[in-house]
């Protein structure tokens, strides 16, 4: 079986540097793979360079096995579709929830859209008074629900998705998270995500892959993430820096006060 | 009219037709509230209304002289006085509503959306695209407008069809330019991202997506100019290139009162100030329809 | 034990809405002796603007009523505002989100450094240089000469924001006010930035109110936690108390976090019916 998405030996230069150098990976069908690295670590621009929105790149990606002409193309476009990090920028601000949710379909020239947004708005677990909003009538949370609404009206099986949960607070993140997990199951999507937070990942993934000034530095399962048994030092120190105060408190070995002395 | 009234406002719309309806109420609710944009509306609709029944409402023939009236100060029977030649300038004035409305909705009909397509074109490719349109535009922008359509007019020929297109020719590249900043702040943006991912094709992205995001500005600009418009109307006449006398063309009006209007001010002033209540309707109206358009600026009122 | 560096009472902050005026902060209280509380929420609970109000920061329309608002024996509501900010930057400073947006970006650091310390003390510029120069050591910039002659794009985020601390710190407050001060950062960047604030305002003996979204990252450098929602203090807790925790809504918050060893399969969501807006 091909797998859901495969990049092999991908650059992508802007300027004269190389801000991808040679990342390869594949993601099974059906699987959440994640691709995690600090800001200059080329992480997002892999994203770009797979739905063909970085203009200078070579090497090869392969969609269910198939080199897609990508961007703009109608194929591609139901086969993979992108969430973006900002749920503020990635709405249209003068279009109601209704009319960015059929435009995939008009485009496509898919009938029957009227209950097709009401079904997905459902399935985004978003009520049917958010329909005919605008954007800026909806919480972070409702606009990213909205996102995740449009990138599933043309039913992809690969969802890319770009840091979906940053510019959200915890409380929504978990709710969006959630979604995430439960449109993977209910639907069989295959997800490729882009995120600095490896916690998320260890939520929403099976496999990761650590970036480093654009080269892939370490590929593992996540049982590795979760007992924190990265072979390279650099995916290792990532790991130790990522881990909040929380997961010290939980390990009820380390101490919650600093240990440093007050200062009266 | 209470139950209208929820339908409306309902929170939850039932249809998009319902939801549409809803809209347009909102936005003419918040049109009410605004009493410069009502104040425009009322000077505009009484612009079209008084060119619609023109003949009707004029006391006197807008062509028809008597010398032995000419230069008569405003009194009873000529509410705003007589011009040169004898002829009622309320009268001319009401007829002159007609030129001028048909001038101003001409240039405005087509050089607005022939600036705003260069422009969103222009800003949404960028690169070469971008650098020979906004050349072009550059080279329009630095000409004098007058004098670009005086060239024109003397190319095509005098009258008030050719003055209208040659004031459309030299109003376009304000626009463009507008479109063009408009459309480079949100070319980049995630949601332009976000349509081209579905498939759309780039017309399709720049007359759905991208024009309505410029539409307000341009639509400020363009009740600004219409002062502008009215103006270069009247120099093209005065020059002989535009409406062709005894046309009563309000540009043409006032150049013709310049002669007299040491001693008789009337013959000048009351076109003159046709033409200013006239620019202030489309300007306050203009303002009015930016706040209005934009669903945040409504929601914020 | 003397009264404490400050002392609020009531703050009340409202905006004027469509409908009336909106609460947004609704009668926040607290003491702050030289210890480092944290002032916890999502947005839209105030944690910011409670922040800004204690340097009265707040502009119409929004409106700030206090009952008490005392900082070293000075009632600050009362003070003029020339009075005021000889207070602020001075004695009492705030460290922004993002260094990007809060650095002059047509000035280099060294000069602006130098002039957060010379709108406060008058000194010979040799001795200003020196300052300053000792102050980017301080925040642990190695090669203090260089960076002061940069601008601040030429420096990354990180740095930028270990500069905007050294500028705060300059004039040597008793109060450093961060608001989220590590959000726009890496988490490895994060910890060392947060671990010079903290070294800073022990080594001073300052007082600190961090602000944040993150509970357990102000629960780890702060002693005391306030968490706040929609315009409330729900819960104040010893910030070693955190798993104590009592009140549903910092439970929730707890819980809504991911782990790094992730075995749930789906996270606890809040109930937000009660607050859901139109």
């Amino acid at each position: 079986m091909n797998p859901a998405l495969h990049v092999e030996n991908l650059f992508v230069r802007y300027g004269r540097v190389d801000v991808v150098k040679g990342v390869s990976f594949s993601v099974a069908k059906g699987k959440s793979y994640a691709l995690v690295g600090e800001s200059g670590s080329g992480k997002s621009t892999i994203l770009r360079a797979i739905v063909g929105m970085a203009p200078d790149w070579r090497g090869k990606t392969l969609i269910d096995g198939e080199t897609q002409v990508a961007y703009g193309n109608l194929d591609f476009a139901r086969h993979c579709q992108m969430v973006f990090q900002d749920p503020y920028a990635s709405l249209h601000p003068r279009r109601t929830v209704d009319a960015t949710l059929l435009e995939p379909l008009k485009i496509h020239g898919i009938g029957g859209g009227s209950a097709k947004v009401a079904d997905m708005l459902e399935a985004v677990g978003l009520d049917r008074r958010f329909r005919y909003r605008f954007p800026h009538q909806l919480s972070g949370g409702q606009r990213q629900r909205v996102a995740i609404a449009r990138a599933l009206m043309l039913e992809p099986h690969l969802l890319l998705l770009d840091e979906p949960t940053s510019a959200l607070d915890v409380s929504v993140q978990a709710e969006i998270l959630n979604l995430l997990v439960r449109l993977r199951q209910e639907r069989g999507l295959t997800y490729l995500l882009v995120t600095h937070s490896l916690p998320v990942v260890s939520f929403l993934c099976d496999r990761l892959g650590v970036l480093r000034q654009g080269g892939m530095v370490e590929q593992a399962g996540i049982e590795v993430l979760r007992e924190g048994t990265f072979a390279k030092p650099y995916a290792q120190e990532l790991y130790a820096s990522s881990l909040g105060a929380g997961d010290r408190a939980r390990q009820k070995s380390l101490p919650m006060a600093p240990e440093t002395e007050k200062d009266v | 009219m209470g139950a209208m009234k929820l339908w409306l406002t309902a929170d939850a719309p039932d249809s998009r037709w319902q939801a549409q309806a809803g809209q347009i109420y909102a936005i003419s609710r918040s049109f009410a509230r605004n009493p410069l944009a009502m104040l425009g509306a009322v000077i505009v609709g009484l612009l079209v209304l008084v060119a619609m029944f023109a003949p009707w409402l004029a006391p006197y023939s807008p062509t028809g002289q008597n010398l032995s009236m000419r230069l008569m100060p405003p009194s009873a029977e000529n509410w705003l006085g007589t011009d040169e030649l004898g002829r009622d300038i309320l009268s001319r004035i009401i007829h002159g509503s007609r030129i001028t409305l048909l001038i101003v909705v001409m240039v405005a009909v087509i050089s607005a959306p022939l600036g705003l397509l260069i422009g969103a074109i222009a800003g949404y490719f960028g690169g070469w695209t971008d650098r020979v349109l906004m050349a072009v535009t550059d080279v329009f922008l630095s000409l004098p407008k007058l004098i670009m359509a005086l060239a024109f007019v003397a190319a095509l020929g005098a009258g008030l069809q050719n003055a209208i297109i040659a004031i459309a020719v030299t109003a376009w590249p304000a626009y463009a330019r507008i479109a063009r900043a408009e459309t480079l702040t949100f070319r980049n943006s995630e949601f332009i991202a976000a349509v081209q991912l579905q498939g759309a094709s780039n017309m399709r992205i720049i007359g759905l997506h991208v024009l309505p995001l410029c539409m307000s500005s341009t639509i400020i600009r363009v009740t600004l100019d219409m002062a502008g418009i009215i103006l270069t109307a009247a120099g093209l006449g005065f020059l002989g290139l535009g409406a062709q006398p005894p046309l009563p063309e309000w540009g043409a009006m006032i150049s013709r009162g310049r002669s007299f209007i040491l001693d008789q001010w009337w013959v000048a002033t009351m076109p003159g100030l046709a033409i200013i209540i006239i620019s202030l309707g489309f300007c306050f109206l203009g303002d009015g329809l930016r706040d209005v358009l934009d669903p945040r600026q409504r929601d914020g009122r | 034990m003397s009264a404490p560096l400050l002392q609020l009472r009531n703050l009340r902050v409202s905006f004027s809405g469509p409908r009336g005026p909106v609460d947004v902060v609704k009668g926040v209280s607290f003491d702050l002796g030289r210890e480092r509380l944290g002032i916890v929420g999502e947005s839209g609970s105030g944690k910011s603007l409670t922040g800004r109000a204690l340097l009265r920061l707040l502009k119409p329309p929004a409106r700030v009523t206090i009952d008490r608002l005392v900082f070293d024996g000075m009632d600050l509501p009362s003070l003029n505002e020339r009075q005021m900010r000889a207070v602020r930057g001075a004695r009492i400073s705030l460290v922004m989100q993002d260094p990007k947006y809060s650095l002059n970006p047509v000035m280099t650091i060294g000069v602006q450094i130098a002039e957060a310390l010379r709108l406060h003390e008058k000194l010979p510029r040799r001795e200003i240089h020196a300052r300053v120069c000792d102050m980017l050591e301080q925040v642990r910039i190695d090669d203090p000469q260089h960076v002061m002659k940069l601008y601040p794009h030429q420096v990354s985020g990180g740095m930028g924001q270990r500069v905007m601390i050294a500028m705060m710190l300059i004039p040597q407050p008793d109060i450093l006010i961060a608001d989220e001060p590590t959000s726009a950062l890496d988490v490895s960047v994060q910890a060392q930035v947060l671990d010079l604030i903290e070294q800073m305002i022990l080594k001073n003996g300052m007082g600190l109110i961090l602000i944040s979204h993150d509970l357990e990252l102000v629960a780890r450098y702060c002693d005391r936690v306030l968490v706040m929602r929609q315009g409330e203090v729900v819960e104040e807790l010893a910030a070693d108390q955190l798993h104590a925790a009592r009140h549903p809504y910092t439970k929730g918050l707890l819980a809504a976090v991911p782990r790094m060893n992730e075995t749930r399969t789906v996270l606890p969501v809040m109930d937000r019916s009660e607050v859901y807006e139109t």
